[in-house]
């Protein structure tokens, strides 16, 4: 049983949480994810460590609202518990002084991206972050990508905020303004990833992109993870989650990535039906869930 | 705690059978469900002996004076000491008298391949068929179940040791199990979020009904062993962290068979293709099939082809799990003859009767699109039989232009499986052999590290329950050496 100390949506359907795991807390290291699962009957979901607190025994999680799992997360609260939460899993971010890091993050990919960020910057590289977003509103993190950046641009979809258009017209420019390169981090949705990819490719530029496969033990062993690396199967739980953006075959990871988009739609269906009840029976299920105030930080 | 070794010199046999005529008894059949019934559910295929069963298969017992069955058994349970007991209907002594030297009794009685251990050993099987052990060590056990109050079990003294084991599997517990009894203060870590490591997500209910484990799980915690959950050691603390900061004296890595093995043919990343670890864990331990109860999904199988590439265990466990998803043709795919299968043989028997197809003598070569990243079938090769290979089974050999194609809905990969790395790379100065397995001394299961130890699946590669318990139960013997010696390496 894992306790929420703080939980705040940071934009309309992502909220951060800082959750007690001491163990975990102690040893995270950026571009690590954990797996948690809500209740007895819940599924197992990766979802990327935001921050850690080692002194305080914490880690921060944001989590956007997509499937069945993601919505009921996104409704418990400081007070409320999380059944089971293992990690830090997967291989850290390669950290040392590349020169000039683009970090580029989409959505809440952003969350993903910005402790990666963070240690790169304090690595002594140049950092020029780019955050793309919908809309103004799904704009997160800039107050603290902007603290570890030399530079952040921000784009939205609809021009509401910042400049319109993608994160890739911004790494566009950068290219054609000459700027050196060393390294690419992007973590965003499939397409962002892909696009990125593509670009870089052209240019010679080393690109990592952080994958999010199906998965269910996180630890190497049941597979379900494979992705297609130069035209071999590796495991995203241990292999990666970060791998090289041109080797990877991103057809493959959307069409795995669809397999159980039916009974997922479902599930979610089926929870939106009568969420309040589905929210208490998590919340029911635990044992001594009490109240905690947040630390904030 | 005592020994397998020694054996009572003399005994009064209790048997009012006498011993010419036992071999004339049949041996006793154990209830199941039937086949078609059992074929469409989840529920335990075997059912138990009743009392009187169960008396009467053990009247069958001879009483050797050379006990081949307690020779034979990996942990060395004393068989004719505990059959007797079941002919005298002290069920419980029994029970205790398994429990000396098996810590898992109502699991080996469903999963050992007693064919290869006890009952491979026993007398009878030379002329008619062996006593059946695992039957009655199953009855036993779960006699046992209900009957035993484990809020008062007897504690060793404690010696003040504290040893982490590292994985829940059957190794790790019947190490935790022993070494408990040795008066030891013994930690459980378990990367899942249930214990029971292959016996929860690999096993399948059908064959090793989860309450059982439960139950076993809760025996121990009751004798004074502790688990935890959700920690990945490797990664969530390291080998070095759980000696020098968290204290413990000695640990025991028992991490299983890791990395599910994939043939490296086209198109193994469609969808519609699993490992076989995958496809188990989905349904045990994740409960797939019972989504949507359960948030796991599953794909759809109802009137599938369904084939499992395989001849062990695993894939007998998978097809007939598949049978039970509603597949409509569920057929194993084997590239070597089924005498050469290393599945139990009990599971070959219950499969058969179920309606699972066995495809022997064929290998997929390549799974093939539907156009749309799902698996529309397999180019299969079939084979013949030449010389025995390494592992003395006769080696297939393609037969050039067999070439043929089956349509497939769904394909579990069951060809084996290789090292997981995350403890022996975390683990300075671990050493492994070359296939990256643990490299532990076969009778004391020391490592090249000071005060750790390694058994199970993890030092051998791919097993069974049973031998991994004997690793677990010579490590256990060896630790407490260890740690009531001057503890030299």
């Amino acid at each position: 049983m894992f306790k929420i100390l703080h939980a705040e949506f940071l934009a309309p359907g992502i909220k951060r949480f800082v959750i007690e795991a001491p163990r975990i807390a102690h040893k995270q290291k950026p571009g690590q994810f954990v797996i948690l699962r809500l209740y007895e009957q819940g599924e197992r979901i990766p979802i990327t460590i935001e921050r850690s607190d080692p002194e305080r025994g914490t880690i921060g999680i944001v989590v956007q609202s997509i499937g069945k799992t993601t919505h009921l997360l996104n409704s418990l609260n400081a007070g409320d518990s999380i059944l089971d939460v293992v990690g830090p899993l997967g291989k850290p971010s390669e950290i040392e002084k590349f020169g000039t890091v683009v970090v580029m993050g989409g959505g809440v990919g952003t969350a993903m991206a910005y402790p990666t960020a963070a240690a790169l910057k304090r690595a002594g590289n140049r950092v020029i972050s780019i955050v793309g977003a919908r809309n103004k509103e799904l704009v997160i993190l800039e107050r603290e990508l902007r603290e570890v950046s030399d530079a952040l641009m921000i784009t939205t979809d609809d021009g509401t905020y910042a400049d319109k258009g993608f994160v890739t017209d911004k790494l566009r420019q950068l290219i054609e303004n000459g700027t050196r390169i060393d390294l690419v981090l992007a973590i965003g949705p499939i397409p962002m990833m892909r696009a990125v990819a593509e670009m870089t490719r052209k240019e010679h530029i080393r690109t990592i992109v952080s994958l999010n496969p199906i998965m269910i033990d996180g630890t190497g062993m049941c597979g379900g993870c494979r992705v297609l690396v130069d035209g071999k199967s590796e495991f995203a739980c241990v292999d990666g989650p970060e791998f090289d953006a041109h080797r990877v075959d991103f057809a493959v990871l959307v069409q795995r990535n669809s397999m159980y988009r039916a009974a997922e739609q479902k599930s979610l269906e089926e929870f939106q039906h009568d969420p309040e009840s589905q929210v208490e029976s998590v919340r029911t299920g635990r044992t001594g869930a009490c109240a905690v105030e947040g630390d904030g930080r | 705690m005592t020994e397998p070794t020694k054996q009572p010199t003399k005994q009064v046999s209790l048997n009012p059978v006498p011993v010419k005529e036992r071999m004339k008894m049949p041996r006793q059949h154990m209830l199941e469900q039937s086949p078609l019934e059992r074929a469409h559910n989840f529920t335990e295929v075997n059912l138990g002996y009743s009392e009187e069963l169960a008396r009467q298969e053990a009247q069958r017992c001879l009483e050797c004076p050379k006990a081949t069955c307690t020779i034979d058994c990996p942990v060395g349970v004393k068989v004719k000491e505990f059959v007797q007991l079941i002919v005298a209907g002290n069920y419980m002594a029994a029970a205790a008298k398994i429990r000396e030297d098996n810590v898992l009794p109502a699991i080996t009685g469903r999963v050992c391949p007693q064919e290869d251990h006890c009952e491979g050993g026993c007398l009878m099987g030379k002329k008619v068929q062996p006593l059946g052990i695992g039957y009655l060590e199953r009855f036993v056990a779960d006699y046992e179940q209900g009957h035993l109050d484990i809020s008062n079990l007897p504690k060793a003294p404690p010696t003040g040791k504290k040893v982490a084991i590292v994985g829940s599997g059957p190794s790790g517990l019947t190490a935790a199990g022993d070494l408990v009894q040795y008066g030891h203060q013994v930690h459980v870590f378990e990367a899942l979020h249930t214990p029971g490591g292959v016996l929860v997500y690999g096993i399948p209910e059908f064959r090793l009904p989860k309450q059982i484990i439960r139950e076993q799980i809760d025996y121990m915690r009751a004798m004074g062993v502790e688990f935890e959950t959700d920690v990945v050691v490797g990664r969530t603390v390291t080998i070095d962290e759980l000696m020098e900061e968290e204290g413990y004296d000695a640990v025991f890595i028992g991490t299983g068979a890791g990395l599910p093995q994939f043939m490296g043919i086209p198109g193994e990343h469609l969808n519609g293709v699993y490992s076989a670890n995958e496809f188990l864990t989905r349904i045990n331990l994740m409960h797939a099939y019972e989504f949507p109860k359960y948030d796991e999904p599953m794909v759809d199988f109802r009137g599938k082809n369904v084939a499992v590439i395989g001849g062990g265990n695993t894939a007998l466990d998978a097809i007939r799990s598949a049978l039970r998803l509603g597949a409509g043709k569920a057929f194993i795919l084997y590239r070597r003859s089924e005498a050469e299968m290393p599945a139990r043989i009990e599971e070959v028997k219950h499969a058969k009767q179920e309606g699972i197809e066995f495809q022997v003598l064929a290998a997929p070569l390549e799974f093939l699109d539907d156009g749309k990243g799902w698996l529309a079938g397999a180019r299969c090769q079939k084979m013949a039989l030449g010389e025995p290979d390494a592992s003395g089974r006769r080696r297939p050999v393609p037969i050039e232009g067999s070439e043929y194609n089956i349509p497939l809905a769904v394909v579990v990969i069951a060809i084996g499986t290789s090292a997981n790395p995350i403890v022996q790379s975390t683990t300075p100065g671990l050493a492994t052999n070359k296939r990256g397995y643990i490299q532990a001394n076969e009778t004391t299961q020391r490592t090249s590290r000071r005060g750790v130890f390694a058994g199970g699946d993890i030092v051998t590669g791919s097993a069974t329950v049973i031998l991994a318990m004997g690793a677990g139960r010579r490590a256990a013997k060896s630790i407490h050496e260890y740690l009531t010696t001057s503890g030299e390496w």
